[in-house]
């Protein structure tokens, strides 16, 4: 299906990375969002509250960030493309019916403009540090879909991936900007209508009375849909359940219920997984990045030629799941990987996991509030090329 | 004796749980359900059925959320969309479900704790926007699912498990609550008032809004027996003793002192008032005129 | 080089952000390079002081904050202040001159321009920022006359644009009029970068 001209904003424009994601998220198709006003994340809002009521879109400003969870995953089930929006202590907030959205397998996207913590932390400054918290955030086991775009152009671009790959696989995306990608205005191109694909819901042509909501056909993971509404009278719950949507709290329940949620995301990781790959052919050193750290990374790539050194560059657009198969592959064949995120090393625990000894891992912490000072990568690149 | 031979006769040994009139509004393959005999949930339960048989209403358009609780458990049983969510956000969801396909008839049944402990922010602020929901609170005084511990509705000097030697900790007049962030409706009978909670419910569904309903049921496995009350059963008898109906009575009167009188009856009714929906609609056609595209009322979604 | 890094300094009211949004858009999507804007968040940016940096590249802009700055645009004495020490060597100061004095170092160049005043001649003053503009984009000519004219085109309010041309030319005017032999020319600039 192609988008709805209302939503689409064709053109050449300069904007920032919030505004971008919100046009993203227009472009895809998303008509419901909820929210509580946090910074650095909030002209998402602002921009689409500005916009929706000349497309059919309904926003509501919530009492705070579990109730704006709480709603999307609501009006989710009506089959209406739907989004919330925060940063950090609002994250933190929302992890409990992120959840719900896992298990209900709510097809939904979570914008969360990173900003340095713990805590309150630095409400106006970058950082990089809740990547963790997005792949084990909410209780329980489960398995996630995160993206990091780099830029504005970026934003738009993959947000509109992020809802498609919601609609695919029943899963809550994870849009994990960063302050400096959502607070930096540039050039943003976007497209004819015509131009964008949009996954629609993957709603049941069963009849009612035939349906149930978690009900998967042979050999497939993600169940049909059917919207609240449209008669299907279906039950569903956070409790662990079976295909009806009733509780089944036993433990040949709870196996089946949790590997099929881990199998939809597990057994696609090859569709699910992007990432740009440059000179890893030969290389003695790759850099693993991605958002805002993977352009002040490549400055540092450049450096680090000049002095010879053979880099390879891996950049993560999806996060979540982790290209682990190549990882390990490549381990095989490189002296280190050098990783640089804004927090103190949580990506590169993943990547030094999939490298299993294979090469050495070197982390290029920072804690947040700006972006690296590229010498301190050129430093570690070198390091690791010895 | 012919013109009771005339008589519809019931055959007593061979009637199925399915000829029951209320069985098509319930999940009859989850029966039985998981409630304690006595448990006042499951009347409240039969009488929301008993409403909709009268009313009559396309299925289709009705939807069910509950939150966490035994009292959550109902939107498990009721044979609608339906949705058993968190603890506390059952408000939260249903207002996402509602804003987005507007056509829906969402109605909420959850306990005190849930909806005035742990939900009580979304209740104070659906009530203030007039959000069009029913929320139907069961109250029976204490968070039952996980044991009997004090509630926001505990009276004084009740016992709970988590205040063993009687409640000292201020409970919610919620009725009053309601009505004073703006609810359009507000009733509250006790579930031993069978008829006119199900007149109540019937009217309920036919109003608009925010329309509260609390209904004060007995816990018997732990409210009860902990404050030595009896049974269920005993408890219906307090209730036919203690409870008197002062429709439209000043709500910052009808707080419940432990084991005192309850006043019962509906105390607020403004059929009228305007709901968030309404309010938006109405200003965004002032402001926008043309150019404003509301969501349709079946919801934002596209198929092609 | 090509990158080229620019700060823009005011305070609020005076379209700090308009301004630096129109050299963006005239140096990415009018002339095809790239330009990335940051604002000042954090607490810098309440109080009076208002800034905005742009750095330009002909490729993506890998670092984007400044790192070594060509251009200050200071429409407050305030905002110069902040972000004087900022300036390279032989950086320049693009200025309120009625606003701003600056105090330049030793191969440090600096252009002012009475702007506010030129608004108010003008009829608005809260073309001030457009003023500047012309006078900005006469001093650096990053792109030629006609891109700078078609980014406030595209960026100021429908209905304002005559208003805006006309507040943008008479900035250009001001260098021509004042500076140089009257033309402007890139060298004025590019010793900076
Ligand atoms: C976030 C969270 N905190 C606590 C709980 C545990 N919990 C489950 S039900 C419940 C109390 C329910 O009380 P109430 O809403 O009055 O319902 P009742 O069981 O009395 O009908 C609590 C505290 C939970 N499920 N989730
Ligand atoms: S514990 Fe209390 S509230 Fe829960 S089902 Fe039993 S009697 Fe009812
Ligand atoms: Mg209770």
């Amino acid at each position: 299906m192609k988008a709805d001209p209302l939503g689409v904003l064709t053109g050449a424009h300069y904007l920032d990375g919030d505004f971008a994601a919100g046009e993203g998220a227009m472009a895809a198709g998303c008509r419901f969002v909820a929210g509580y006003p946090i910074t650095p994340s909030t002209e998402v809002v602002e921009r689409m509250s500005r916009r929706f009521p000349m497309m059919g879109g309904t926003f509501i400003q919530m009492e705070d960030e579990m109730a704006s969870m709480a709603a999307v995953i609501g009006a989710a089930f009506t089959g209406t493309k739907s989004m919330t929006v925060t940063s950090g202590p609002g994250f933190s907030l929302m992890m409990e019916n992120l959840g719900l959205a896992v298990m209900m397998e709510t097809p939904c996207v979570l914008v969360n403009v990173q900003r340095g913590g713990p805590s309150t932390g630095l409400p106006t400054m970058t950082g990089q540090s809740d990547m963790m918290q997005a792949r084990w955030g909410s209780h329980g086991d489960y398995e996630i879909i995160a993206m990091s775009p780099k830029s504005p152009q970026e934003s738009f671009d993959l947000m509109i991936d992020a809802f498609n790959l919601s609609e695919i696989y029943r899963v809550p995306v994870l849009f994990m900007m960063d302050e400096c990608v959502g607070h930096m205005t540039e050039k943003v191109i976007i497209p004819e209508p015509d131009e964008i694909d949009i996954v629609p819901r993957k709603l049941t042509d069963k009849k009612p009375g035939e349906f149930w909501p978690y009900e998967v056909n042979n050999g497939e993971l993600v169940p049909e849909f059917a919207r609240a509404g449209d008669g299907y009278r279906f039950h569903t719950t956070g409790l662990t359940h079976d295909y009806r949507g009733y509780p089944d709290m036993t433990v040949e329940g709870q196996w089946k219920l949790v590997t099929r949620l881990m199998d939809k995301i597990n057994k696609n990781v090859d569709d699910i997984i992007r990432f740009e790959e440059e000179e890893t052919d030969g290389a003695d050193v790759v850099v693993l990045s991605y958002g805002i750290t993977s352009r002040v990374a490549r400055l540092a790539i450049e450096k680090a030629r000049e002095k010879g050194v053979k880099v390879g560059v891996i950049r993560l657009i999806v996060v979540w799941p982790f290209p682990e198969k190549q990882i390990r592959e490549m381990a095989k064949k490189i002296k280190g990987f050098v990783v640089p995120e804004i927090n103190m090393g949580q990506v590169v625990l993943e990547v030094e996991r999939c490298a299993a000894g294979n090469c050495t891992t070197t982390s290029v912490p920072h804690p947040g509030g700006g972006v690296h000072d590229p010498e301190t990568i050129v430093e570690a690149i070198v390091g690791a090329a010895k | 004796m012919s013109a009771q031979a005339e008589a519809p006769t019931i055959d007593m040994d061979n009637v199925q749980p399915e000829d029951h009139p209320i069985a098509p509004f319930i999940r009859m393959d989850r029966m039985p359900h998981i409630w304690c005999p006595t448990c006042g949930i499951g009347t409240v339960v039969k009488c929301y059925a008993a409403a909709m048989e009268k009313l009559d209403l396309d299925p289709k358009t009705i939807a069910i959320v509950s939150g966490i609780g035994c009292t959550g458990r109902v939107a498990g049983y009721m044979n609608y969309d339906a949705f058993h969510t968190t603890h506390g956000r059952a408000i939260a969801f249903a207002t996402g479900l509602k804003m987005a396909r507007t056509e829906l008839n969402v109605t909420l049944f959850s306990g005190d704790g849930d909806l005035s402990g742990i939900g009580g922010n979304h209740f104070i602020h659906a009530a203030r926007r007039n959000m069009d929901l029913l929320v139907v609170l069961v109250n029976n005084f204490t968070y039952a699912m996980t044991g009997g511990q004090n509630a926001p509705t505990t009276p004084l000097k009740a016992i709970s498990s988590t205040m063993p030697f009687g409640n000292f900790d201020q409970p919610f007049n919620l009725p009053h609550l309601a009505a004073s962030c703006g609810a359009s409706y507000v009733a509250r009978w006790t579930s031993l008032h069978i008829r006119r909670m199900t007149k109540t419910f019937e009217e309920a569904m036919q109003r608009k809004g925010f329309r509260f309903i609390e209904v004060i049921a007995p816990c018997s496995t732990l409210y009860a027996r902990r404050n030595k009350l009896g049974t269920g059963l005993n408890l219906m008898q307090f209730y036919h003793d203690n409870s008197e109906i002062r429709h439209g009575e000043d709500t910052r009167n009808v707080d419940i002192g432990f084991q005192e009188k309850i006043i019962c009856g509906k105390f607020v009714d403004e059929p009228e008032k305007t709901t968030y929906h309404e309010n938006m609609h109405t200003h965004y056609e002032q402001v926008l005129g043309d150019k404003y595209v509301p969501m349709p009322p079946e919801g934002g979604w596209r198929d092609e | 080089m090509s990158r080229k890094e620019i700060r823009i300094t005011g305070f609020g009211g005076q379209g700090v952000v308009l301004c630096g949004h129109i050299i963006g858009h005239a140096y990415s999507i009018d002339a095809g390079h790239e330009a990335t804007m940051i604002q000042s968040f954090g607490p810098e940016a309440r109080g009076s002081a208002c800034s905005t940096s742009l750095v330009l590249d002909e490729s993506e802009v890998l670092y984007p904050y400044l790192q070594d700055l060509h251009i200050l645009l200071a429409m407050s004495q305030d905002g110069y202040e902040q972000s004087k020490d900022l300036l390279n060597a032989k950086g320049v100061v693009v200025h309120e001159s009625d606003l701003v004095v600056p105090d330049l170092k030793k191969g440090q160049k600096g252009y002012g321009i009475p702007s506010t005043r030129i608004a108010e001649e003008i009829g608005r003053v809260i073309v001030q920022n457009i003023v500047m503009l012309g006078f900005f984009a006469a001093v650096t000519l990053l792109v030629t006359k006609e891109l700078w004219e078609s980014a406030v085109m595209d960026s100021v309010p429908a209905g304002t644009e005559e208003l805006n041309m006309k507040a943008f030319q008479a900035g250009w005017d001001h260098f021509e009029e004042n500076y140089g032999d009257g033309t402007p020319k890139k060298e004025t600039v590019e010793t900076a970068f």
